[in-house]
């Protein structure tokens, strides 16, 4: 029998100190073959420096990290061939054109997508004479995401690929990423996005702080929260948070915005008590809405901080 | 479909780059015309002026005046006397003629053009009065070409655009790739770093032939510059010249973040350059104690080749230290920029 491949990106005790922050501080992470994985957490958590230790262009202080099975040090070249690269911010020379900037990015590959191919791929063979100052910031993203693919990879890296996208944008390049993982493809994510990770992975590691603080599909994620449903309010004046505690069925409370989030068992249990203790204290209710525990309702019971939080 | 080299895919970008940059192909091309344009034409050569004298109104003073006419060295007015006075005075003459009685000369000694109208004024009158010279003198003209200050000046304006589109050029889209994070990019695919500085080198090749060739062009037009020497070796001169400055400007780039400090650090290079190199005057008029520092500098190096294949004619052994000059530079500056070049 075969051995077991390796797996697409092993690391373990990654550490990573910049003079005036701790940025990754001791994670673990593994990435089997074929999946497409999300590195989930707000602005500020290590997730770019993470993936860029994992990408072979920063140095970690401390750890070991593995690309389909190979140290960086000593197959540097070889890996490149093997990975694909979006970073979080590239600005492509303005004065080429969207073709021309994709064979540049095919010539240094040795093997590789004919360029039309990805063209069509990404939607840009409109595009494709046009330079590239003109496009808009979808169509950038989307640009990135083909010189990521020209070189035909096993890995495509992503630093939030959808940040600042608008709704269609996003959709195009989530399809891409699909696509590319029926073919066989692994992916790595970074994403402050809900949405793009309950959508898009199969196994999501919430970061916090440089470590990841939970692992597991984005459905175990939610499932693991004692409480499925949340409910947001505002009152006036706002009612403490240790006597929401104390209703019937409520896990937790957070602030969320102007509002608080309560993580509730069951809302027939504790909705009538809720709007019960506002009566009594004579509060004025002002906003009330429920829905499912989402990943992002994961994140904050996990930290006590929106993942928007900056 | 063969992949492409990526040394070539860099270097046709990198011009496409270029040439699509309106305000880059000015500063290449136009620039360099209207700095000789300018130059050209303050500093031309022309036929001597002639020296403005005066004749005061008296008896004589038409046939005075007639006489005086026949040197082309003067340009003779009609005066009322106190006028004339006056004109000497501020200098708008530089000799009045009384003929009141007999013929008087007034003139301020200390002025050269006065005593240089004197002596033409003596010449024409005694001519005019039946002289005969004894002695017949020929003369020949020597103004050249070769010897003008613009046949000086169009090899140092060329050696000075080389520098200055190496260096600029290079700088700026290396600068731009950093602050922009591509270089940053470009090394996380399998491109060699050195394929990218070298097609940086190498697109200068593409704009040198056309460059140098519209300012030669221009000078041999309007000016009626030449070139004495071998245009192939002028060829080779320029091409060795625009490398080391191609490879200068990688090595200014190699570190800066911004284009600010990058174009600090060029004008740090470049303007002693533009001063010390032999320019727009020799090089020959420093100290010879600084002679050697001079010397040793990219810029006067190419100047001294430039020169002296287009003025003496010189043959490549002539120009051979230059060369070899401009070489170690270009070596020296690559080799430093590729060990210090910050990616990231």
């Amino acid at each position: 029998m075969l051995p077991a491949p390796a797996p697409a990106i092993l690391c373990r005790g990654l550490r990573k100190r910049y003079p005036d922050v701790v940025a990754v501080d001791g994670l673990d992470l593994e990435v089997r073959r074929g999946e497409c994985f999300g590195l989930l957490g707000p602005n500020g958590a290590g997730k770019t420096t993470t993936i860029e230790i994992l990408e072979g262009l920063t140095n970690a202080d401390e750890g070991d990290v593995a690309i389909l099975g190979e140290r960086w040090s000593g197959n540097t070249q070889a890996l490149k061939e093997r990975i694909g690269i979006s970073l979080q911010e590239t600005r492509f020379n303005d004065k080429l054109t969207v073709a021309e900037t994709i064979r540049l990015f095919r010539s240094f590959y040795r093997t590789g997508r004919d360029h039309d191919d990805v063209l069509r791929r990404l939607s840009l063979d409109e595009k494709a004479n046009a330079r590239v100052g003109k496009l808009s910031g979808g169509q950038r993203q989307r640009l990135a995401v083909a010189c990521a693919l020209v070189g035909d990879p096993e890995i495509l890296f992503l630093d939030e690929p959808t940040t600042g996208l608008d709704p269609q944008s996003r959709l195009q390049l989530w399809e891409v990423v699909t696509k590319f993982r029926k073919e066989g493809g692994t992916v790595l994510l970074t994403t402050h996005y809900m949405d793009e990770a309950e959508r898009l992975c199969d196994r999501v590691a919430v970061i916090d702080r440089g470590r990841v603080i939970r692992l597991g599909t984005p459905a175990e994620l939610i499932g693991a929260l004692e409480a499925s449903t949340v409910v947001e309010l505002a009152a006036d004046p706002m009612p403490e948070a240790a006597r929401l505690l104390a209703l019937p069925g409520v896990q937790g409370c957070h602030a969320r915005g102007p509002n608080l989030a309560l993580h509730v068992e069951s809302l027939p249990r504790t909705v009538p008590a809720l709007l019960a203790e506002l009566e009594g204290s004579g509060a004025t209710l002002l906003h009330l809405s429920t829905h499912h525990a989402t990943l992002e309702d994961v994140f904050v019971s996990l930290t006590g901080r929106e993942l928007r939080d900056t | 479909m063969p992949a492409p080299s990526p040394l070539y895919e860099l270097t046709v970008t990198r011009v496409k780059e270029f040439i699509r940059q309106g305000e880059a192909v000015f500063w290449v091309f136009v620039f360099p015309i209207l700095l000789a344009l300018a130059l050209g034409f303050a500093f031309r050569d022309k036929t001597p002026d002639r020296i403005p004298i005066g004749v005061a109104n008296g008896a004589r003073s038409a046939a005075v005046a007639k006489a005086l006419e026949t040197s082309p060295a003067l340009r003779v007015r009609l005066y009322d006397p106190v006028a004339g006075r006056e004109a000497l005075r501020v200098g708008k003459i530089s000799l009045l003629v009384e003929v009141d009685g007999a013929t008087l000369f007034r003139f301020d000694p200390t002025r050269p053009d006065s005593r240089m109208a004197r002596m033409e004024a003596v010449d024409a009158l005694q001519r005019a009065a039946g002289r005969v010279d004894p002695v017949t003198i020929g003369e020949e003209r020597v103004t050249e070409r070769g010897s003008r200050y613009i046949d000086f000046l169009i090899p140092g304006l060329l050696g000075l655009n080389l520098m200055s589109t190496g260096m600029w050029g290079v700088g700026f889209s290396i600068v731009t790739a950093r602050s922009q994070k591509l270089l940053k990019r470009l090394v996380a695919t399998p491109m060699r770093k050195r394929d990218y500085l070298l097609a940086q080198m190498a697109s200068r090749i593409a704009f040198l032939a056309a460059e140098v060739a519209v300012l030669l062009g221009f000078a041999w037009l309007v000016f009626d510059v030449g070139v004495r020497g071998s245009l192939l070796l002028l060829a080779v001169i320029c091409f060795v010249g625009a490398m080391a400055f191609a490879g200068l400007g990688v090595l200014v780039a190699s570190r800066a973040e911004t284009i600010e400090a990058v174009s600090g650090l060029m004008n740090f290079v470049m303007l002693p350059m533009w001063l010390l190199s032999g320019v727009f005057f020799s090089a020959d008029r420093f100290p010879d104690s600084v002679q050697p520092f001079l010397r040793a500098l990219p810029l006067t190096a190419l100047n001294d080749a430039l020169r002296e294949v287009m003025i003496e004619g010189a043959s490549v052994v002539a120009v051979l230290p230059e060369l070899v000059n401009l070489t170690v530079w270009m070596l020296l500056s690559f080799a430093v920029a590729l060990r210090v070049f910050k990616w990231k």
